[in-house]
């Protein structure tokens, strides 16, 4: 079996399952937020249940409309406050957690080998962990709140052989834009995405969750990645039980339906133009761009290290006149080391404003939207028509470092370039 | 929930997301009436007055692709869309539709035999959907039966009620 087949049997108590196998799941951990998560707590009372199944293996995170921005939305965060305290479950409030698929391993809630349902399509992060992890609806994680269960068709797995090593300024995002490029928005529907190869254990957790998170922008159920020493010292203090390694990898006799090679060493950044993910070109194929405004941050890349490279570009330069840089570090714990380490004043100096940690114009509820007409180059996850505001915007996606330079030049730009004419 | 469902379909295309199905800026609208209103409403503003008296969607492949935003289905039935008959789904849609009692067929041929208009009778026991249009039958999938039995049953929550209380 191969690792998301090896998770799924021992979570349904059977030995070996196979694709296609429908399997009744234990979840080790059920996570929903403030969008999603107010329409779980009336399912849930439908339901008629009095008590969850386990209040200590539920989370709550507040994150898309944080600070409220309406009074519905302050009415939402009020519901699920009430609930969380009724049901004495972790709640993690504003200015206490940040993004979701953040605060989840940081915190210790991830673990590799369990099950992890969230109400939120990116809950597939998670697999950097070596964990199974899918996006779940709102009733659906109702009825998790009530039984600890759930129903799982067995994917089939397409294997991605990642080798090579990177060029400066092309970074893992890169790497799973051009996979979703190549496979298509529809590539991988319904079936389990496993990544592997030297350039995937080589790469570091921040990179290895870019990778995950975007999963599901090619229709997959969980991307995952074999855990190993790296995952090992990320969660060392963060986890409780560390589970055998041995146990979560894939057998060498392991089935998969693709295995699909691919090598970083001549990979350009990679940009997905509007209006879908798979629409992705090598930057050199893109023309001067103008763009209205830049955004760093999201579930995808909002992780110190995404802002360290974007630091590393902005420092001692200025957003272009008429653009706009809106940068939202992806958990207040990241949002303290940025200050720490002196990040934020780089982007401060530099013109750009920083916004406590929150889901921000990624989904184009909260802050930062766009006009009718504008541009936004964008560290996001989806490009969809009117994703971040105005349906006649246009959303582009990039690593953090072709938004930074980007930002300063006020146009589509290659990180690399900027260098060449200093 | 009755198993045969006669409508006139609106066709769309490819990858259908739920960006566009409700957009994320209605997420913060809790009654199901008023989500319906703003159904696909960034890809055709005449929808929710199209779909009111009732109507079978026809989508191409990966339909309700993105976020996993049960408000999405949601719109959609109470706009007044009756059955979602697609090439392929996006996997969170499609359980989310079940879940909320919004029939849901896969049929791989959907799009090349179906035209805007179409009156249809679709069968979700056997999977048929007959074309009253030209009289031509496609054969769609056949749900599971424990997922058949969500969707008679009205969706999860009631499902769910019964299975609890039989215990």
């Amino acid at each position: 079996m191969n690792i998301t087949e090896k998770i799924l049997a021992k979570a349904s108590d059977k030995k070996v399952v196979s694709p296609g196998d429908i399997v009744d799941t234990n979840v080790d951990v059920l996570m929903t937020h403030d969008l999603t998560g107010p329409l779980a707590v009336e399912s849930f009372k439908k339901i008629g249940a009095e008590k969850v199944w386990d209040s200590q293996k539920i989370v709550i995170i507040l994150d898309h409309q944080i600070p409220a921005e309406s009074i519905k939305a302050a009415e939402l965060h009020k519901t699920m406050r009430q609930f969380a305290k009724e049901q004495k479950i972790r709640v993690y409030d504003v200015g206490r957690g940040g993004i979701c698929h953040q605060v989840m391993p940081d915190q210790g809630h991830v673990t590799p080998g369990t099950v992890i349902v969230g109400s939120d399509s990116h809950t597939c992060t998670y697999g950097a962990f070596g964990a199974f992890s899918t996006g779940i609806g709102s009733t659906e994680a109702a009825a998790v709140m009530t039984t600890g269960k759930i129903w799982f068709k067995v994917p089939q797995t397409i294997k991605i052989n990642v080798n090579g090593s990177f060029a400066k300024y092309v970074t893992p995002k890169d790497l799973i834009l051009n996979v979703i490029g190549k496979l298509g928005v529809d590539g991988a529907i319904y079936k389990s995405v496993e990544f592997a190869g030297l350039t995937i254990h080589e790469m570091s957790i921040a990179g290895r969750m870019t990778i995950c998170n975007m999963a599901v922008e090619m229709g997959a159920k969980n991307g995952i990645i074999e855990p190993d020493n790296i995952t090992k010292q990320y969660l060392q203090n963060k986890i409780k039980n560390m589970p055998d390694f041995l146990t979560l990898q894939s057998d060498i006799d392991a089935q998969y339906e693709q295995i699909i090679e691919f090598d970083v060493s001549k990979m350009e950044p990679q940009i997905a133009c509007p209006s879908s993910v798979d629409n992705v070109k090598p930057i050199s194929e893109i023309n001067e761009i103008p763009i209205d405004q830049a955004f760093i941050g999201s579930c995808t890349n909002g992780r110190l290290e995404d802002l360290r490279l974007a630091a590393q570009i902005l420092k001692g330069k200025k957003i272009k006149d008429g653009v706009r840089a809106l940068i939202i570090p992806a958990s207040q714990e990241i949002y303290k080391q940025a200050l720490i380490e002196g990040l934020t004043e780089i982007f401060t100096d530099a013109g750009a404003i920083v916004c406590g940690s929150a889901c921000g114009p990624c989904l184009g509820g909260h802050i930062g939207l766009l006009a009718a007409g504008e541009t936004c180059i964008s560290t996001s996850n989806r490009n969809f028509i009117g994703r971040m505001g105005s349906t006649q915007a246009n959303v582009y996606l990039s690593s953090p470092a072709v938004v930074a330079a980007s930002a300063v030049t006020g146009k589509i730009t290659d990180p690399t370039n900027l260098e060449v004419k200093q | 929930m009755e198993s045969k469902i006669c409508a006139s379909t609106i066709k769309f295309g490819n990858n259908i997301d739920t960006d566009v199905i409700l957009p994320g800026k209605y997420l913060i609208l809790v009654d199901p009436y008023e989500l319906g209103k703003h159904a696909l409403e960034s890809l055709d503003t005449e929808f929710v007055n199209k779909a009111k008296d009732g109507v079978i969607l026809i989508g191409g492949k990966n339909f309700g692709c993105g976020s996993s935003r049960e408000q999405a289905p949601i719109a959609l039935k109470y706009a007044g869309v009756k059955c979602v008959i697609a090439e392929t789904f996006a996997r969170i849609f499609y359980r989310n539709a079940i879940n909320i009692g919004l029939p849901v067929i896969e049929c791989p041929t959907i799009s090349e035999t179906i035209k805007t208009g179409d009156e249809l009778s679709v069968d979700l026991e056997t999977g048929k959907i007959q074309n009253l249009t030209n009289n031509k039958m496609v054969q769609g999938t056949i749900l599971p039966p424990f997922v058949m039995e969500i969707l008679t049953d009205g969706g999860l929550i009631e499902n769910l009620r019964k299975r609890l209380n039989k215990k």
